[in-house]
């Protein structure tokens, strides 16, 4: 059984989508933030730790999806990993609640620079639907130091792809 | 306590005429306490028990007669009678109606917060807020007491791409004595958003309550607006509702399944669900325009129709999953590796699901039949053909091949809604009935029922809302379940169940 679906996979053309372009609005907002030294230390290879900061668990869906076949984020040399502290990059979701916001001030600390932060989705720019709330401080740029927003809710895999790739182009 | 418990409600209780579709009866205490015994009884399941200013909610199904309603207690002083004293069940609920309203629950068990970590700039936001004085003591975590005992704690912040919450094990070697949840990290204060939102608002804040479960938050919160405001939706747009409501089931299943094989490192069974999951996903952004359908259900019907292709899309989709589910069930059957990870493992009693009227996946893999969209049911599922899927072993095994059932159940009900649905509107203006009016729906989710109660305002602004999700039933379960499992296989237990952290936390 195994044996034949591995085979019916190899002899199948990949599901995997083009590259797409980077994102120009990515492009632009990280054109200010390039620095050399980052770029000779990171290389084109970036880990990832994504961290949930009150997300409504839509933003995860789709970082998900990054992993599968179609999107097969690996190919461009970033990958998930499950500490920050063998992370280039945070990947952060939510209007970041009160109650996780030393959870994730601590997980900053805890990543070794450089290091890149990129806030997903709308919450994770300014709260989204839930900005105003007692228990949301509201975008992640609010606690810690953000390098690229991603907007949407959720964005599409393809748009995350987008942001991540401008994160290597612009080095 | 009588068969009849619920009559003896109605009868003397006084009853609130606003409330649709299900009756709302104001109880006395006498009341409120024989409604308790008769949950500890088993002869009712509790569905929900929230709290506003000076009043207790208690929603309550009879199991005999399948009847639903609403009791409330008004409790003037703040307090009322526990009904976590002599049903479990209700504690977690009664410390969030102390943390979020200021109700206190006399004669509970526990009295430690819940979803207030002592952080938030206001207490008992529901209720009289005022501002916190000093910080809360730490929080202590259940004992377990022996020799050789170690704890391992665990989150917020987890190894994968999950939502946040904390884990305390305490273990003997590799064997875990006892799991305690601490959950509240994604707490974003939903309910205090909601109040004095415009219905299109709300809407939008209920769908984004769980992400996973968009479609059917959505559903449950536009079928609450539609029976507090007696709004009769057209025909298709019921057809079209369930339509996505079962993509995003199957969506979800398939999801899981890949999930819950990975995290025994099978990862080929992750990489094969993962790409179903992602057809399913771009099925829906092309008939609905939305990966994960948010904002698609809305009061009234749906957004938008289905465009010209749409049920070619949906079909050739169809016909793309049976072909290529069936060799990832053969697959999952013919590993003994895989199984000898699943079978036996996880095991919850199924008189405690029934105690905790757990519903959806692990429900129904432990004995329990309850299906919100059977019974109390909703359209069109009275027109379409489908068999509860059940089981009894309760353990990973059966929730897997519970979700693989309904993976097959969801295709059949979506081949049915496209061969008979119906033409017209698929919206319609809600009515608007100038008084204050009260609405409750129960649906059932890829993750089990969910429950939502409002009440709106005259000028239809929502004045209270209470989304309750199927978790809440479901996370005090996993304790029980890993109970004796060892360590390392909490993560398949945790993720068979898939509870929802931001339904949970709200």
């Amino acid at each position: 059984m195994r044996s034949k679906l591995l085979l019916q996979n190899l002899l199948r053309f990949p599901l995997t989508v083009p590259a797409p372009a980077p994102s120009e609005a990515a492009l632009a907002e990280l054109a200010a933030k390039v620095n050399d030294n980052a770029q000779r230390r990171l290389g084109r290879s970036l880990s990832i730790r994504e961290v949930d900061a009150g997300s409504c668990n839509g933003c995860e869906l789709e970082i998900h999806a990054l992993n599968n076949a179609f999107y097969d984020l690996e190919r461009f040399g970033f990958h998930f990993v499950a500490s920050p502290r063998h992370a280039d990059v945070l990947l952060v979701t939510g209007p970041v609640t009160a109650n996780m916001k030393q959870a994730l001030e601590r997980t900053h600390a805890a990543t070794p620079d450089p290091k890149w932060v990129v806030a997903v989705g709308d919450c994770g720019r300014d709260g989204g639907v839930f900005a105003g709330s007692y228990a949301c401080i509201g975008g992640i740029s609010a606690v810690i130091p953000v390098d690229l927003h991603i907007p949407g809710c959720p964005p599409t895999p393809m748009q995350l792809l987008q942001g991540l790739l401008a994160l290597l182009e612009a080095q | 306590m009588s068969v009849s418990a619920l009559q003896t409600v109605l009868e003397v209780g006084q009853s609130v005429v606003e409330h649709r579709p299900w009756p709302r009866v104001v109880v006395t205490v006498e009341t409120w306490n024989a409604l308790i015994e008769g949950l500890s009884g088993g002869a009712l399941t509790m569905l929900g028990l929230w709290g506003e200013m000076g009043m207790a909610h208690l929603a309550l199904r009879e199991d005999s007669s399948e009847s639903i309603v609403v009791a409330s207690l008004p409790c003037p002083d703040g307090r009322f009678p526990s009904v976590g004293r002599l049903h479990p069940p209700a504690q977690r609920l009664e410390r969030t109606m102390a943390d979020l309203v200021g109700l206190q629950a006399i004669g509970a068990p526990d009295h430690r917060p819940w979803l207030d970590h002592g952080r938030w700039p206001v207490r008992h936001p529901l209720g009289a807020a005022t501002t916190p004085i000093g910080i809360l003591p730490p929080y202590r975590f259940l004992p377990a007491e022996g020799e050789s005992l170690h704890q391992i704690p665990v989150g917020p912040v987890h190894a994968g791409i999950i939502e946040p919450g904390h884990f305390r094990f305490t273990a003997n070697g590799e064997t875990v004595v006892r799991l305690e949840q601490r959950l509240g990290y994604v707490h974003k204060g939903i309910e205090s958003l909601l109040n004095g939102a415009t219905i299109d608002q709300a809407a939008r804040v209920v769908g984004r309550v769980s992400g996973d479960s968009t479609a059917a938050y959505a559903l449950a919160f536009a079928r609450a607006v539609e029976a507090a405001t007696e709004t009769v939706i057209p025909d298709r747009a019921h057809w079209l509702r369930a339509l996505m409501a079962e993509l995003e089931r199957l969506a979800n299943h398939c999801g899981d399944m890949g999930a819950i094989c990975n995290d025994a490192a099978f990862a080929l069974m992750l990489a094969h669900c993962a790409v179903l999951r992602e057809r399913i996903l771009r099925a829906s952004a092309a008939c609905f325009g939305h990966r994960l359908i948010m904002d698609c259900i809305i009061p009234g019907g749906v957004s938008a129709d289905l465009p010209a292709d749409g049920v070619k899309t949906i079909q050739a989709l169809v016909a793309e999953i049976r072909r290529d589910f069936p060799p990832l069930v053969d697959l999952y059957d013919n590993t003994a590796s895989m199984q000898d990870r699943t079978v036996n493992t996880g095991f919850v009693r199924p008189a405690l699901i029934k105690q905790f009227g757990c519903g959806g996946i692990i429900g129904r893999a432990g004995g329990r039949t309850f299906d919100a969209r059977r019974q109390p049911g909703y359209p069109p599922y009275a027109q379409l053909q489908f068999a509860t899927a059940l089981l009894t072993d309760s353990d990973v095994n059966a929730r897997i091949w519970l979700r693989i059932r309904e993976v097959e159940q969801s295709l059949s009900l979506i081949d049915q809604i496209l061969q008979r649905l119906p033409t017209g509107p698929v919206r319609v203006e809600l009515n608007s009935p100038g008084q204050i009016t009260e609405g409750m729906a129960l649906v059932e989710g890829f993750r089990g029922d969910i429950l939502v109660w409002l009440r709106l305002n005259a000028d239809s602004t929502v004045a209270r809302c209470h989304p309750r999700d199927p978790s809440w039933f479901q996370w005090p379960l996993l304790e029980a379940a890993v109970e004796n499992n060892i360590v390392a296989d909490f993560p398949i237990c945790n993720k068979s169940f898939n509870g929802s952290y931001s339904g949970h936390d709200l």
